[in-house]
This record gives C-alpha cells, structure tokens and sequence, in this order.
C-alpha cells in the first residue's frame, strides 16, 4: 500500500510526488533486468563515443590525402590502435566517426517513424469511420512499398545523402507503428473510463490528450526503442549497397569499402570486425532495452 | 463415511510481498447427498476451498491440514491417483463467464474431453452422452456443435454444470455460479442444482456471497470471514438468527422485501472486509463489529456451540 | 430535510421528462430496438428505480438521458432543456446530470490519482474556487475521512468500496440535480452495499438530487426507491409507488420477477421458462405474452384476453393513484 500522502500543498506538488514514485519504481524494476542494463550501459557509451568524436577523432586519420604517408593495411598495434585500411586511413578514426552517423539515421528515422505513425494511429483509431478507413487504406499503401527499390530510386533522383537514406527509412516504417497505435487507440477508447470522460462532459481532444495518450504513449516509446535498431541495421545495409552517403563516414560504408577492397580475402580482421561489431553491439543493446521496456510498461502486462 | 471432510485446512498463498493466509484452519464436513453453503466476500478464503479441494492451488502455496474426499488425503495422493480422483469423486462449476469455458472449442467437444480423459467412453459413447448432459440440464443436444460465445450467460452455466455432471462425481462444489447472471437465469439454474441434487443424490458444496440463495439452495450453511468459519448451523437457523454479528450483517444486506423495517433504510457494515495480508488482531472482524468490547481485540476468538448443531465464534455467544 | 421514509415527490416539477424515447441500433430488417417507446418523468428529489433484466433497455434509456446514446425517437428533457447532440449543450447538460457506473474499477483510468479522478470533471467545466479544497470536500462528503489520505492513491490501491465512493465523489462534485445509477452496489460485496446505499439517499435528502438507479436488485429497490419502474425489452411495462408495485405487482412478470428473488417474504416461485428475450426480435402483440405465465397457465384465455395478448400491443394503465401497467388483465 502507499505510504500516507502527507496533505497537499497543490495539485502539481502532487503529481510531481506520484512521478518521482513511479520513476523510482521503474527503475527499481529496471535495475533488476541484468540484460537490460548492461544494454544501456552500451548504448551510453556508444552515445558518448559518438557525441565527443569530434574532439577525440583526429581528422586527419580520415582522409585519405592526409594518410598518404600511413603504412596501408596495416594491423592493430603501435601507432595505429585499429590498425589501417587499404588507404592508409586509421580505422579507429572511421570506427568512431562512423558511429555518428549510424546513430543519428538511427534515431532520426526512427524520431520520424514514430512522429508520423503515432499522429496516423491516434487519429484512425480514435475518430474510426471514414477517418480510420481512408487513413488505413493510406497505411497499406505505404506498407507495401519495399524500401530497396524506392532507396535506389530517391538515390538517383536526389542523390545520395543521410537525409534520403532517412526519409526512406521512415516512408517504409510509420506504417507498422501506425497499426500498432491504431490497435491499442482502438482498446482504449472502449474502455469504461474513456465512457465516464464523456459522460463528465469531456470534449473529443481531452479524452485525446488525458485518457488515450497517456495509455498509448508508454507503448510507443517501447516499440520506438526496438524501432531504432531496425533503422540503424537499415542504414548499414543501405550503405553497404553503396546508396550512403559518399562523404561521410559510416559504419555501413565502412563495410562496403572493406568488402570493395577486398578485406575478406586479404585477411584484414580488423578493417571490417570493429564496425560489424559495433553494429550488432548497438543493435542488441537497444534490442535488450527495448525488451525490457516493453515488459515494464506495457498496460497489458501490468496486473492493475 | 462423508464425502468430503476439511480437518483444519490452511491455505497461504506465497508473493512476492509475502505470504498471505487465505485459509486459516477450517474444519468442514459433508456427509453422501447432503448439501452446504459457504457464505462470505471478497478475501474470505471461499474460493480458495474451492480449488483446495481438487488441489488446483498453484503450485507455490502452502496447504497445511487434511483435505479429505471419500476418505482420502488429497494431498498425500500420487499424482495418478489425483487425475484418476479429479472429476469423478468431485468436480467444479465455477462462474460461467467466457474464460471458464475454451472459446475455441464447441461444447459439446468440451464435455466429451472430460468424459475421454477418464476412460469412461470411447468417441461415439463420449458424443452420446455429452448429448444426454446437455439434456438433462435443459439444453437441446443439438446445440453440442456451438461455441461458447454463441450461447447466453446461463446456457453457458449449464454447459458447466453439464461438464461438472460428465463423470458421474459425488460431490459437486459450485463456485458462485449464478453470480453474474440476471435474477430470472438465476432461478432457473439453482433449481436445475436443487433437482440434479435430488434425482442424482449429489453433495453439493455451494459457495457464494448471497446468503439467501443459501437458504433455499442448502441444507446446511457456514459463513466465512478473513480465512475462518465463524458460524455454521443450519442454513434456514442461521438466516433467520444469525448468531455472529457478522452473519446478522450479511444477512440484513439483502432487505426482506415488504419488510417495513428495511423501507428506505439500507442496512450495512462500515469498513470493507479486510486485506488477508494485513488482518486485524484478535477477532478480525472486530473493527467493524457495532458488539465488540475490550476483549476482542486481543482475543481470537473460536468457534464454540450456540446452540443445538449451531456453531459461532464470538464472545457474545455461548454459556457465559 | 426530508425526514427518512416520506415520499414525498416533487412531480409538478419534472426534472427529467422523457416522452416516447426510441434507441435502435443497427440498421436493416432487424434493428435492435432496445428502448421501444418510454414515457418516464422524474420528479425533484425522487429516487426512481428502473428495474429490469439484460436486454431490456435500462441502461442504455439512462445513456440517453446523458445523451451517449443517440435517441432514434421522442424526446429527453432535463430541466427544461432537450436532450441534443450539439457539443456545447451536451457540454452543459452534463454539467447537470451525472453518471456512476457499474464497474468502479473500469470506470477509473488506473494511471490517474484518485485526485486526478475528482478533479477532471471540476477542470472539464471550469467550476470556479479552489480546486483542491473542492476535491477534498467531494471526497469527505462520499464517506472517504481523512480525504487526503485518498488524494494521492491509484484506484488499484484502494478498495472496490472506496473505488465507488471515488466516482460518487467525482460526480457529487458537480453538484447535478440528476444522478443516474447504473447498479451501483452490484459488483461490491454486501456488506458495504448499506453504506452506499445510504449515502446515495443521503444526497437526496440533503441536497435534493434526483436519482434514477437501474438495477435487477428489487431489494435496492425497496431500500431507496421511492418509485419503481420495471423494463421488459425496451418498454415500462409497470410503474408506480415502491410499495405498490412491490406489495401488489400488477403485472406477471413484476410478480414473477418478485417471486424469484430470494428476499421476498411470500409467494409460489414462478420461474419463466426461456432465455432473456433479444431486443431485435420484439414478438408481436404483448411483447411478453411468449413468456407470461397467464398465457402458459390458460388463465390467459379464461379471461378472455389471450387473443389480444397475442395481437394486441397493451399500454400502460392506471390502476390506482400513480401505479400503471401495461397488461390486457
């Protein structure tokens, strides 16, 4: 039971006092899932590493002009930590400039694909009929889009760039968040509480804004935390395909210029190791986060 | 020898915040063909007897005393000897809402399984006398190939009471089955029990909030609060003088229509009937009793005779 | 105050007035006709039981009056003012009728304080004053000491009494003149099913609310209902003072449904045989005729009625001061 509130100052106080309590509770539950933490942990540093490349990176180790005087293929040791790549670049330097970027389409893609099929999922599955009808039949059309051919064909048309590879990511993804949304907007709205809203006189938006939100949100956050490695694999892919951008250094385009120069049959380990590992890296700990997420906060398995 | 006997039955379910004492040492006895009602609320440990009694607690409670069907522990049984004694010595009804019946079988197909899995048919002779249950309890036996959401909320409890019935058991114990069912079902379904008790010879255990349900449905009744009988007698004694403070509660709760003492003037308990994890001390019911005195909260008080085959535990009865 | 026990009823002044109400769901060759034509008005300071089984049209008669129904036909007037769709005067209306419902744990979102809980309906029309001190004077006055006790809880925290108390709390809040009561004791346990009883009857004596309680319990009929009004598929089949109507039933299936409950002193028990009958199959003539125990018994026919029992829709007819029902007999 909880403990005796201790009599109100105000309503705020209130609810800042019951926040602070279930954070705490979250993060007791969350402290208990060992995978998931170790999860954050990596995805800290990851973040950290990505953020403070700038001043950690040397540039200089990423241009090919300026390792013109670097041992090629050189393996890890000495001077260079990572070792070298087939122009004398240092790896390193790729490995953790490379993770900017990976990052970044990661979480912007994924910012968009939550954006757009939360808004779409809100709206269909609350206002129903006509709204919900054309709304879905627009989410089917768009969920059929398969996102290589339309990659290729924004790469041709506009060029290739981070931003495409974003926007192709988040046109071929809002759809399933869409229904997701939509399905749980769907049991909220039939719930008895959502009833007593209107029956208290509640306007369409209040029932929005305080009843369905509230019960949709937590679930979008989860599904937005398993979302984000789909998109960082995404990116990887893409850029593997060649389809990146040429001028920036990614983990994805660090695979492909490993593969085009011929890493795998020369042996060289640790030109295309570091970067396959720091994906699935990446990957597993948002995996295991989100895992854990979801498990926390998903109304269905909470016993209420 | 009786078919069913609790020799100081208790029953603690283990969480994570602890062990909650659901049952706290009943002692019951329910002699061939006779009937008796249990009576209480929410956190009385009714329902809890009522898996006690096949053993379909989950696995991490704790069970302490004797559970006796037929003679038998049922906590001492093999595991074979549980499944052979599950269904045929005693079996449950329990509320007929969507989830106690497989929404994805028809229910003819659910009769037949219990009658298969005890051996007592082969797949025509099962079909058959699926067919014949749902007779007996008012239901064309065409309507074996329905699903369950097909049928009305008291179709649906006769299903349960016909599933109960599939291997010819002694001892049926229905967990509050006309509960969520209008007044009208109600009656027919009770007087479905009261007519199989009669033509089979069933004992039949029946438990539920509604005291005067009891009255009619049972020979003999027992009301139970946080865990513990707290009076027994016979049920038309015990409802028409309640001897526990309690059961005079309970009893009231439910006006006697055209009663010009109820007219307009609800009669209930303050307070809510306890948590079992956090029981008052001595008398449970004590913070809630308009009798109690010093006495009470520090004694726990047990049953003790109120008369002939009456039985109630309070200070206020018995020889002073 | 009105002393306990007096009924004495406004009726001169009819705080809801319905006449004809029609709601029909669905569309085609069998709409379900749950209420089928009521006539109904409620007095200030009344507690009217509606009275009835599933299917018979109670519930969904009191959504229209709060307007989450749309009616199909006639007219709900609260006070005056009809019953429309428009946003702004449902707004308003629901400013003066107020609704419990029957499941106080569903009818709460579980990740509202119960302070939220109260306070919503306060904010949603802007009531003026201090919003805390209304909340913890709503709280006190449904029977929740100390209030701030409760301020903070979630509804899971709480028990099913208190739960209810909550939305009595909430909806008391707005000071309605007309509470509609969608059974509400019957999913608590009995024991406290007095204390909510009283409490409801309390307002009324105090502030002179007007409640319409839909329920199948007759009992709660007889423990706070100055009128009763029993629902057979979507009609008032008989209507009139609580002891009229439960002393000297008019109607069979008034007398039937009383024979069966277990409370009642008297009578031979008389069990209709039969499922609840569905709103989207009316049978014609006496909706109840299929199931009525004169008919069954020939009573029906040595009376001389069965066959406008069988053709004849019969309407509600007086049979003493204020007590009508809706039989040929």
């Amino acid at each position: 039971m909880a403990p005796d509130s201790p009599v109100i100052v105000s309503a705020a106080a209130l609810v800042r006092s019951r926040r602070r309590a279930a954070f705490a509770d979250f993060v007791r539950r969350f402290r208990r899932d060992r995978l998931a933490v170790t999860g954050l942990v990596v995805l800290v540093g990851f973040g950290l590493m990505a953020l403070l490349a700038p001043w950690v990176v040397d540039q200089d180790g990423l241009s090919a002009v300026a390792s013109l005087d670097n041992p090629t293929w050189a393996g890890p040791g000495g001077e260079f930590l990572m070792g070298t790549d087939h122009l004398g670049r240092s790896v390193a330097a790729q490995f953790v400039q490379g993770s900017r970027v990976s990052l970044f389409v990661g979480l912007m893609s994924t910012v968009l694909t939550i954006a757009i099929g939360s808004v779409v999922g809100i709206v269909a599955g609350f206002f129903g009929r006509w709204t919900d009808s054309v709304l879905m039949r627009l989410t089917d059309w768009f969920l059929v889009i398969p996102f290589l051919p339309l990659a290729i064909v924004l790469a041709s048309v506009l060029g290739r760039g981070i931003w495409n590879i974003i926007f192709v990511i988040a046109i071929t993804s809002w759809p399933s968040t869409a229904r997701l949304v939509r399905s749980q907007v769907l049991t909220v709205k039939e719930r008895l509480y959502v009833d007593r809203a209107r029956a208290l006189g509640a306007t369409q938006v209040h029932v929005i804004r305080r009843h369905v939100l509230p019960n949709v949100a937590p679930l979008i956050l989860a599904s937005a935390t398993l979302a984000v490695p789909i998109s960082i694999l995404t990116e990887t892919t893409l850029a593997f395909l060649g389809l990146g951008d040429p001028t920036q250094a990614s983990w994805g385009k660090t695979l492909e210029e490993a593969f085009q120069a011929g890493a795998i049959s020369r042996g060289a380990w640790w030109y295309y190791l570091p970067a396959g590992l720091g994906i699935v890296a990446v990957v597993l700990a948002f995996t295991l986060f989100g895992r854990a997420l979801e498990e926390i906060l998903d109304p269905r398995l909470r016993d209420r | 020898m009786s078919v069913l006997e609790l020799r100081d039955l208790s029953v603690t379910y283990r969480t994570e915040s602890g062990d909650v004492p659901a049952v706290r040492g009943v002692n019951l006895t329910i002699a061939d063909g006779d009937t008796l009602g249990l009576a209480g609320e929410s956190g009385c440990g009714k329902s809890t007897i009522a898996g006690a009694v096949l053993r379909l607690l989950p696995a991490s409670t704790r069970v302490e005393g004797q559970v006796l069907l037929g003679g038998e522990d049922v906590y001492a049984m093999n595991p074979g000897r549980l499944r052979a004694v599950r269904w045929t010595s005693a079996a449950v009804v329990f509320q007929g809402a969507l989830h106690s019946l497989n929404p994805v079988h028809r229910v003819g197909a659910q009769i037949e399984e219990a009658i298969r899995i005890h051996g007592l048919g082969d797949a025509a002779g099962a079909r058959r006398r699926a067919g014949e249950l749902l007779e007996r309890v008012g239901i064309p036996a065409s309507r074996a190939s329905r699903y369950p959401h097909q049928m009305s909320g008291g179709q649906r409890q006769r299903v349960l009471i016909a599933l109960a019935l599939a291997c010819d058991p002694k001892l049926l114990i229905a967990d509050e089955p006309t509960t969520a069912l209008d007044v009208m079902v109600q009656a027919q379904v009770l007087d479905l029990l009261a007519e199989l008790q009669r033509d089979h010879g069933l004992a039949m255990l029946f438990i539920t909030h509604d005291l005067s349900v009891l009255t009619h449905a049972c020979r003999r009744l027992a009301v139970m609060y946080a865990g513990r009988i707290v009076e027994e007698g016979a049920a038309g004694e015990v409802f028409a003088d309640p001897q526990h403070p309690y059961s005079r509660a309970l009893a009231s709760a439910f006006p006697t229509i055209g009663d010009p003492a109820s007219r307009m003037r609800p009669s209930g308990l303050a307070g809510d009937p306890p948590d079992p994890s956090a029981l008052p001390s001595g008398c449970p019911f004590h913070p809630r009793c308009s009798l109690a005195v010093d006495a009470c909260d520090t004694t726990d008080v047990q049953l003790r005779s109120a008369g002939v085959d009456r039985s109630a535990a309070c200070v206020h009865v018995g020889p002073s | 105050m009105r002393a306990r026990g007096t009924i004495v009823t406004d009726r001169s002044a009819a705080v809801v007035s319905i006449r004809g109400a029609q709601v029909r769901f669905g569309t085609g060759i069998a709409p379900v006709r749950a209420v089928d034509g009521v006539d109904l008005e409620l007095g200030r300071g009344e507690v009217l039981a509606l009275v009835g089984e599933s299917g018979c049209g109670k519930t969904t008669l009191i959504r229209a009056v709060i307007g989450l129904e749309p009616l199909s036909g006639g007219s709900i007037e609260v006070e005056g003012r009809p019953v429309t769709r428009q946003a702004r005067s449902l707004r308003d209306l629901r400013r003066r009728v107020q609704m419990i419902f029957q499941d106080p744990s569903g009818a709460l979102n579980p990740r509202h304080t119960i302070y939220e809980a109260v306070a919503e309906g306060l904010r949603i029309h802007k009531v003026p004053g201090n919003e805390g001190e209304l909340v913890v004077a709503a709280l006190a006055s449904a029977g929740l000491r100390p209030p701030e006790r409760y301020l903070g809880r979630y509804p899971h925290e709480v028990s099913g009494g208190q739960r209810q108390r909550v939305l009595i709390a909430a909806a008391m809040a707005l000071e309605p003149a007309v509470l509609l009561a969608d059974e509400p004791v019957a999913s608590l346990d009995a024991s406290i099913r007095g204390e909510i009883l009283a409490l409801m009857r309390s307002f009324v004596d105090d502030h002179g609310v007007s409640i319409v309680a839909v329920t199948h319990d007759l009992g709660l009929a007889w423990n706070i209902a100055d009128r009763v009004a029993v629902m057979y598929l979507g009609r008032i089949v008989e209507i009139g003072p609580t002891e009229e109507v439960l002393a000297d039933p008019q109607h069979p299936y008034t007398r039937a449904l009383l024979s069966v409950v277990p409370e009642t002193r008297r009578m031979e028990q008389q069990i209709l045989q039969g499922e609840t009958p569905d709103p989207s199959r009316i049978p014609a003539g006496c909706r109840f005729h299929p199931r009525c125990p004169l008919v069954a018994s020939g009573e029906a026919a040595r009376l001389g009625i069965e066959a406008r029992c069988r053709g004849e829709d019969p309407v509600l007819t007086s049979r003493s001061d204020g007590h009508s029902a809706a039989c040929h007999a």
